[in-house]
């Protein structure tokens, strides 16, 4: 154990320590007695979840919101995303390069859910925010992938094509795109398979779908109604998971 | 030599993948119609001169920047604060995760070695503590916080039993899989020469494994930073708490002054954590 | 005239030279076989004429103009007339044949049917005609990938004989193509331009092949041409002090070092 080994534990032992007395919080109050028969006070109110056909249909309903928020979202980023990776790639010269690249990582590093309060904003409540949220944001994470994808792709058959008459677009076209346009199918779907995920939470600013549901119901203190909105959630992530896996297995064998 | 057109039983003068293209085409078209009117896609909301004008005038706040003396102050509090939330979260993380990832580790049992009474025990105790830490982490963060909110209050803490929660499922799976993955057969040499569990994995399982721990543990606070600034959109305190705040009142320069702060916040993070683990990885 | 390079040659920014002091006029119409050991400088040689390369000095005339004085637009419509058969066919592999044999005429078709042509092909029965003059016609609609190295490189030469240009450059186009087929190959590429009245300049590296139906063979060596002959006046010493090993050009192999990811199981995890 070095001196920096040392000197790296105690620094996190003093950055533990010290969060805490920031934050002020005293720890023996909140695992206390009284606090833990709060919380289950609070726990027990859950249950049972409401499971009336009436509300099944709203969650459902909401379920489906969702989904769509994901797929048009993630359709759009891949349209956005593809149009910007084409200046990013250096295909038009290195001033739009660098301009494109700049937009897709101002896109990129804004968190979905930032976005999401963002969108509200310009669009209001509801589902549309939420798409306009996830177009933003995984536009900037798709188009830098198909960027680096289409840098890396062989030049060969585009410029053989050129150099029998094709225009740069036709080249383009013929001679790179077969040779991206799988790898780009198979990030747009991965991509959407977290956008499920996203879009079901994106709802808590307003965005529409199960999110949007569970804050409502959390705050008129509904809380069976709550808890079958997370259990509708955790279902859908499940049957997304495994939809995913058994895609993947289908490919591969 | 050939002749010029050769035309055999299986001549066909149609494209095979035809059918099939249009097929897949029209299916996705037919889904895209209630895609678009599930998600009330209406481009045309954006242009509605009312939004227009909220909007273009919250635009137009976002430069300049905010940056009085005293909002500033108010930003660094803040990015402490979520820098703490992250810290103390991650803490608790790591409370929950070590002993429950260590129940679940399969390595460390001595029944595995062998056949005795502790198998049937550690085979019960196993799988209720995974599907525990499954549910943890399969529960957003997010949702962890709106619920904490509504329990403790609104503040740092519900932050940091939200992360201390969801991380803790993450932490406790990976750290168990760390453990799995490594080489047991020092582990395994000190069970049987009769050691207690607590040697064998103090000398044989922790040494191999602990560069890992640290570097997954690293990476997962920085996520936790991420996580504390979206989780203060609904109450959970830190940066993300004030920019809400400050989008509500169409402060636009303030947003804009945090978003930047959070930037670089998270270039700080990937710089502390990238030297974290060159130090002890 | 179809072609004429006087004292054309090409050095790389390295310093080697590739070809030096080349001079060579062919009529239209005519076919020569260009024949030379390795790294002679023939594919550089038809890389100029294809104006894929600029000579670094001498004067270059192609179908009758000075292709480096053109503009992008007229350059473009020059090369549409030519038609260049790598030794490697620069074919994407998850392209299906027919689309790559269409493609062949991309220099004259206008946007629109590029872009239709890969919806639907726009002529399955023009493509499924070239194809079966190199006897490939039963993969059309096979994905490029699915073929031997020789079936791909004869839908590299249906993709030029569709596209029906004036002058024809080959780079050993059937390298990869068994003897009998290969005779059969360039049997039906002479066929071609000589029915069309176009030019033909074939590189090639079986000697029998070229002797058998080029009239016109030109030796290249070490970037110079060494004799420029119709095939009853080449002797075979003329064709041993060709082929005479001389200090190899090693192919350099792009030296990447490995790209090795960090060990370990954990790379760094996405958040979510």
């Amino acid at each position: 154990m070095t001196p920096a080994h040392w000197a790296a534990i105690t620094l996190m032992l003093a950055a533990v320590a010290g969060s805490f007395v920031y934050l002020a919080l005293d720890v023996g109050q909140v695992f206390s007695a009284e606090a833990a028969a709060q919380m289950w006070a609070y726990v027990v109110r859950f249950f049972p979840p409401d499971f009336s056909p009436d509300y099944l249909a709203q969650t459902w309903r909401g379920t489906l919101e969702t989904i769509a928020i994901s797929a048009v979202g993630t359709l759009l980023a891949a349209v956005c995303g593809m149009l910007l990776a084409l200046p990013a790639s250096g295909r038009f010269g290195l001033a739009l390069r660098v301009a494109a690249r700049l937009v897709l990582n101002f896109l990129r590093s804004i968190p979905e859910l930032v976005w999401a309060a963002l969108m509200v904003f310009a669009v209001g409540l509801g589902p549309f925010a939420g798409t306009l949220a996830l177009a933003l944001h995984t536009t900037g994470v798709i188009g830098r992938l198909f960027a680096e994808t289409l840098e890396n792709a062989p030049p060969e058959p585009a410029r053989a094509l050129q150099l029998a008459g094709a225009r740069p677009a036709g080249a383009f076209l013929y001679g790179t795109m077969p040779n991206v346009i799988t790898q780009f199918a198979a990030y747009t779907l991965y991509r959407w398979e977290i956008n499920i995920r996203m879009a079901a939470i994106l709802g808590v600013v307003g965005a529409g779908g199960l999110g949007q549901m569970l804050y409502v119901s959390l705050s008129l203190f509904q809380q069976p109604q709550a808890m079958t909105i997370i259990i509708a959630m955790l279902i859908l992530v499940a049957i997304v998971d495994a939809a995913s896996a058994g895609l993947r297995r289908y490919m591969e064998g | 030599m050939v002749s010029w057109v050769k035309r055999d039983a299986n001549s066909i003068t149609h494209d095979p993948a035809a059918l099939p293209r249009f097929a897949l085409a029209t299916l996705l078209l037919i889904l895209l119609w209630p895609g678009i009117q599930l998600t009330e896609f209406d481009p045309g909301v954006l242009f509605d001169p009312r939004n227009r004008e909220t909007m273009g005038r919250f635009l137009g706040t976002f430069l300049p920047l905010a940056l009085s003396g005293e909002f500033l102050r108010l930003v660094i509090k803040s990015t402490l604060e979520t820098l703490a939330i992250a810290t103390a979260g991650m803490t608790f993380a790591f409370v929950i995760a070590a002993p429950l990832s260590l129940l679940i580790t399969r390595s460390l049992s001595i029944a595995r070695i062998g056949p005795g009474p502790g198998l049937w025990l550690g085979r019960l105790l196993r799988i209720p503590v995974r599907f525990t830490l499954m549910l943890f982490r399969s529960v957003p963060e997010i949702v962890w916080a709106l619920l904490f909110v509504r329990a403790v209050g609104l503040g740092p803490a519900a932050g940091v039993l939200a992360i201390g929660i969801t991380y803790g499922g993450m932490l406790g799976k990976v750290y168990a899989e760390i453990f799995e993955s490594g080489d047991t057969r020092p582990t395994i040499a000190l069970l049987e020469s009769g050691g207690g569990h607590i040697a064998a994995f103090m000398y044989g399982m922790l040494p191999v494994a602990l560069p890992e721990l640290v570097s997954y543990t690293v990476y997962r606070w920085e996520c936790a930073i991420r996580a504390s600034v979206i989780m203060g959109f609904v109450g959970a305190g830190g940066l993300g708490m004030q920019m809400e705040l400050s989008m509500r009142m169409l402060n636009g320069g303030e947003v804009s002054t945090m978003l930047l702060v959070f930037l670089l916040l998270v270039v700080l993070a990937d710089g502390i954590s990238a030297s974290l683990r060159k130090v002890i990885g | 005239m179809s072609l004429k390079l006087e004292q054309v040659s090409l050095v790389h920014p390295n310093g080697c030279r590739a070809v030096s002091g080349i001079s060579l006029r062919v009529d239209a119409s005519e076919r020569v076989a260009v024949i030379g050991p390795s790294g002679a400088g023939k594919t550089t040689l038809l890389r100029l004429l294809a104006t894929a390369l600029r000579p670094t000095s001498g004067e270059l005339n192609v179908l009758g103009v000075d292709p480096w004085r053109l503009n992008r637009a007229a350059l473009r419509r020059l090369r549409a007339r030519i038609g260049m058969v790598h030794q490697a066919p620069p074919i994407p592999l998850r392209q299906r044949v027919v689309t790559a044999v269409l493609g062949g005429r991309l220099g004259s078709w206008p946007l629109w049917k590029a872009l239709a042509s890969l919806a639907y092909p726009v002529d399955i029965i023009g493509a499924r005609a070239m194809l079966e003059r190199m006897e490939i016609g039963d993969k059309l609609f096979e994905r490029c990938d699915r073929l031997s190295g020789g079936q791909l490189q004869r839908v590299g030469v249906a993709r030029v004989l569709y596209q029906l240009p004036d002058l024809f450059l080959t780079d050993e186009p059937v390298s990869a193509v068994d003897p009998a087929l290969s005779d059969r190959v360039i049997g039906e590429l002479n066929r071609d331009a000589q029915a069309r009245g176009v030019t033909l300049i074939a590189s090639l590296h079986a000697v029998d092949l070229a002797l058998h139906w080029f009239p016109r063979i030109v030796g290249i060596r070490g970037g110079e041409i060494m004799f420029d002959l119709p095939p009853v006046r080449i002797s075979d010493d003329m064709l041993r002090d060709l082929y005479a090993s001389e200090s190899a050009v090693v192919p350099t192999q792009t030296n990447l070092p490995l790209n090795v990811p960090a060990s370990g199981i954990r790379r760094k995890p996405l958040c979510s």
